[in-house]
């Protein structure tokens, strides 16, 4: 009840941080998505920049977040950039690894087929490929997403803002109205993501490929 | 530069950095030892108890969803500050990894393998312990090693509840805007994290069965 008062009163500052957080979260998830799949379609090209690429980027996801922020702080200092490169780096790995598998499982037959067809390699990949791989990749966006959520109320650590305010300063005075005011709304958010990607999938997924019920 | 020297060079601050590194060994292996001992049975029993499998893995796959930060602050109203409200945190956190993959790992044994077995003459422990549990074992460590790695990530956080290890030099670095004590605490910590998944990548390629090895 008091934890309603504390929503009530506070209403338009938790919106405000939500949708700062909302916007960390997929700013780092875009920027991961520009490079992610050109790398990935790129790896899944050159096999032989397989192993280094998701080495580095298994790598990245195994540094821990509060030193992670702190290593990227001293090249960028205390800014909504050093938020959203780190929600970038870590959303990477799922996006260029789903890529890869996706464009990599494509069956050769029709990889055949196309070519047989006249396609160019371009051609395959942009009718092709990508389409058959969007449902994997799209899993790799969730997770991505997924964990930025999570991770983005850790930023405000760095100075970027987000839902963590109000959790950091919950702590600091140990004021569980604030905290939950904090943690509720991005746990939702972590939901959402999960729940709406998931839709989404099933949307891109193309028609042959749709389970039949 | 100097400032990064001057601090990493410091006897006292390596002193503090060992400690704190002892600290926070323990507290995440605690916390992944804890989760072990409850998740890997629990995974066993929801293979012989279907019905309770869903929703056992939404309330767990929940609790992972809520940011990492804001467990650990729930905990302080419950448990107040110091090393308790940090295990139970991480406990919570480390048990979904372990829990589903032994879940997964039971489920996708061969049922003629089973079949086999029973054939044998084996009771339902004997198929546990050596048909079951061995088949799996790959998996079960994969969830170990995934919930350790991430495990020794989140104890950073641990110094925000009171209860050390080498976040606390880490947030002291943000405090003080020093690189030298961010880097003091954020390489031992990244070392260790990047060690454990190497190591227990070894071990379960080690305790994978011989015939089942790729």
């Amino acid at each position: 009840m008091e934890f309603l008062n504390y929503v009530v009163h506070n209403a338009p500052t938790i919106l405000d941080l939500t949708g700062e957080h909302l916007q960390l979260a997929l700013m780092g998830v875009l920027c991961a998505l520009l490079v992610g799949v050109p790398v990935g379609i790129f790896i899944s090209r050159h096999p032989r920049w397989v192993g280094p690429v998701l080495w580095i980027t298994n790598a990245i996801q195994t540094i821990p977040s509060l030193a992670l922020i702190g290593f990227v702080m001293i090249f960028l200092g205390l800014s909504r950039e050093t938020g959203v490169t780190v929600l970038f780096l870590y959303a990477l790995m799922p996006i260029i690894r789903n890529t890869y598998t996706g464009v990599t499982a494509v069956d050769s037959g029709i990889i055949e087929a196309a070519r047989g067809m006249g396609m160019t390699s371009w051609q395959i990949l942009r009718m092709v490929q990508l389409p058959l791989a969007l449902a994997i990749i799209l899993v790799g966006v969730r997770v991505a997403l997924v964990t930025a959520v999570g991770t983005a109320s850790m930023m405000s650590l760095a100075g970027a803002g987000g839902l963590g305010e109000l959790i950091f300063a919950g702590i600091d005075r140990v004021n569980t109205k604030m905290i939950l005011g904090g943690a509720l709304p991005a746990a939702m958010l972590a939901v959402l993501a999960e729940v709406g990607i998931g839709a989404l999938e099933r949307k891109l997924t193309p028609g042959g490929l749709q389970p039949t019920r | 530069m100097n400032e990064i020297i001057t601090t990493l060079s410091n006897p006292r601050i390596q002193q503090q950095i060992l400690e704190q590194a002892k600290e926070h060994l323990m507290i995440s292996f605690s916390a992944v030892l804890l989760a072990i001992l409850i998740a890997v049975p629990l995974g066993i029993f929801l293979t012989r108890c279907e019905r309770l499998a869903n929703p056992v893995m939404t309330v767990v796959g929940l609790l992972q969803t809520i940011p990492s930060i804001a467990l650990l602050a729930f905990m302080i109203p419950l448990l107040g500050i110091g090393w308790r409200p940090a295990l139970a945190a991480l406990f919570l956190y480390a048990l979904l990894p372990i829990l589903r993959n032994t879940y997964a790992g039971i489920r996708s044994v061969d049922r003629g393998v089973l079949e086999a077995g029973r054939g044998m003459g084996m009771t339902p422990l004997q198929l546990l312990f050596l048909v079951e549990l061995p088949m799996s074992f790959r998996v079960i460590m994969n969830g170990i090693r995934v919930s350790t790695v991430s495990i020794i990530g989140w104890a950073t956080l641990a110094a925000f509840v009171g209860a050390g290890g080498l976040g606390d030099t880490i947030l002291s670095g943000f405090a003080l805007v020093s690189t030298g004590l961010i880097l003091a605490g954020g390489i031992p910590v990244t070392l260790m994290a990047l060690l454990a998944d190497f190591l227990l990548g070894r071990l379960e390629k080690a305790v994978t069965p011989r015939g089942l090895a790729i």
